[in-house]
């Protein structure tokens, strides 16, 4: 603790060594590194919010149940809707839902029979639907470790051997069972988690971030992982990762499963206008299909990983083992070839290296997966500022 | 309606009792659970460092009394009885240990064998295993006592059995240990 009247260092006990003023509040067994509200220390005024706030677990639990519902939910009304598309303007089996009907604006009109026929591509959109995300929710995991070649670790050597040491202390750390641990051979630095609970989760590291971090740097990054999986971000992510890959193959099916025209429809006196606007919102739909995927995917990632970090850096108490492994993933530019495109927002860095990631403003938010490293660097940085100054000062 | 009315707010307190019973049981097991964390990194503390004191004890003869103080840090730790000695024992062999860890660093012998490496990286791991286990036992106690001191569940909660759990202090002794004053005055 700092001496807040001479800044002493060593300022213990009741009475400070070096000027005699008197300790403002008793020494605390327990000291938090997240800042209390109202302090402000000089570097962290850039932003405040994310620092000030303590961090409720379980409110971020189940905010993140929320949002994998919304994915679950939102993909599933597209891929019923790319099915139903299909349907009614390729197949052009008539199907449809009364709602969207001409027919429901013209009630004076007879509803045409073949209304009737079944709904092959819907039914079957739906099915594929429920098997991805059903899939992605219980084997989510697998995929994304098979996807990026991780093998099991093996701890023969020393450096295997602290990791699956690491790894254990972050599990007591954060009171959870301790995810299994993988290997990705690969030299440039990454790491990863997934799993949808804790009890099924994973954590993987690339063999250049096994040889390229110090013991407190790897506590750092495996703390960050640990912190994702007990958020439940790793199931958010992991059921994302599979659900964008099946998107982009559905839109590849749909698109590609006739020819582009609207059903004949000379049985009738012209098209309604709401079928028209519904065919336009169709194709419009097909061809953003894995583009707003990939939005959803990003704004979902990005606010995530300053959580991690902070609650990372609560379980080590040491955030400038993060910070200094953030700047050795910092300075790695090449790519992590062996990481997807998929597995990219469940990564600790941007295994692409995108140049958008270092910037901020509207499209750096829009469209990067990662915050800015420097911010996180400055973030976890003043963190330690204010944790070596000691239990802060509330009066 | 008065009936009702009597009835709904009767039927809202048993939900808020049982759910507050249940939240307390629920960080109580968890904390006890974190207790017994720390026992199990601590006899694995134990069981570690008689294998590290035989494989450096042929390099580091001149450092007897380190290693017999290691030793016997060790004996009295295992043989403690009751939390208030085993802390008090716990504590001196940390220091001890800490000591026997800042004299290896005089051997260059020590560094290049695989053994005494591998031995000192599980010994790492278990100090900071330790340390990582209190620190979730603290953050516990706290949120459980934080939990019972709180309005209105402070009114129900020593009725209800439940009593504040008490912190793992770290002694005074093994506190100021480490400490290394750099200062000029």
């Amino acid at each position: 603790m700092r001496c807040p009247s001479c800044g002493f260092v060593q300022f213990d006990a009741p009475r400070c060594k070096q000027c005699g003023a008197l300790s403002p509040t008793p020494r605390q067994p327990v000291a938090s590194i997240v800042s209390p509200p109202g302090f402000s220390g000089p570097a962290t005024a850039t932003r405040p919010s994310r620092l000030v706030r303590p961090l409720n677990l379980y409110d971020q639990q189940a905010r993140n149940r929320r949002k994998t519902a919304f994915v679950i939910g939102f993909f599933m009304l597209l891929v019923i809707f790319l099915g139903y598309g299909v349907d009614r303007f390729v197949i052009g089996s008539g199907f449809s839902i009364s709602l969207w009907d001409v027919s429901l604006f013209e009630p004076s009109r007879p509803r045409p029979s073949r209304q009737v026929a079944f709904p092959v591509a819907t039914v079957a959109a739906l099915g594929v639907g429920t098997l991805t995300a059903w899939l992605g929710y219980r084997n989510g995991d697998t995929l994304v470790l098979a996807s990026s070649r991780a093998v099991p670790l093996a701890t023969t050597d020393l450096k295997s051997r602290q990791l699956d040491n690491v790894v254990e202390e972050m599990a007591i750390a954060s009171g959870l069972p301790k995810p299994r641990v993988y290997v990705v051979p690969d030299p440039d630095p990454n790491a990863f988690a997934t799993g949808r609970d804790p009890a099924h989760a994973s954590i993987a590291v690339t063999q250049g971030l096994l040889e390229m971090m110090g013991r407190e740097e790897l506590q750092g990054v495996i703390a960050h992982e640990m912190s994702h999986i007990r958020n439940y971000d790793t199931r958010t992510m992991t059921v994302m990762a599979a659900l964008l890959g099946t998107m982009l193959l559905l839109h590849d099916w749909s698109a590609r499963s006739g020819s582009w025209r609207v059903r004949d429809s000379s049985d009738r006196k012209g098209v309604g206008a709401g079928q028209i606007v519904l065919f336009i919102l169709w194709i419009v739909l097909v061809a953003l299909a894995p583009l707003l995927g990939q939005l959803i995917a990003m704004s979902i990632s990005r606010s995530r990983e300053y959580l991690a970090d902070a609650s990372g850096a609560e379980l080590t108490r040491n955030p400038m083992g993060l910070a200094s492994a953030l700047r050795k993933l910092q300075e790695a530019t090449a790519p992590t070839r062996s990481i997807s495109r998929g597995t990219a927002p469940l990564c600790i860095c941007d295994p692409l290296h995108h140049r958008l990631d270092d910037g901020k403003g509207f499209w750096a938010d829009l469209l990067a997966t990662h915050p800015p490293m420097a911010e996180r660097i400055r973030i976890l940085e003043a963190m330690a500022y204010a944790s070596s100054a000691g239990p802060i000062n509330f009066a | 309606m008065v009936f009702y009315l009597t009835l709904g707010i009767v039927v809202l307190i048993l939900v808020w009792l049982v759910v507050m019973y249940n939240g307390l049981i629920s960080l109580k097991n968890q904390v006890q659970n974190a207790w017994q964390q720390i026992d199990v990194q601590l006899k694995r503390r134990h069981d570690l460092i008689p294998n590290l004191v035989n494989a450096v004890k042929g390099a580091m003869q001149f450092e007897r009394d380190t290693l017999e103080r290691v030793i016997g840090a060790r004996n009295r730790a295992v043989s403690a009885k009751g939390a208030q000695e085993a802390a008090a024992a716990e504590g001196q062999l940390g220091q001890a240990l800490s000591r026997l860890f800042a004299l290896m660093e005089n051997y260059p012998d020590l560094k290049s064998s695989h053994n005494v490496l591998q031995l000192q990286e599980e010994l790492t791991s278990t100090e900071n295993r330790i340390g990582f286990a209190r620190q979730l036992y603290n953050d516990l106690v706290a949120r459980y006592n934080i939990k019972q001191q709180v309005f209105p569940t402070n009114l129900m909660a020593a009725g209800m059995g439940f009593a504040l759990a008490d912190y793992f202090r770290i002694e005074e002794a093994e506190k100021a240990s480490p400490r290394v004053d750099l200062s000029l005055n």
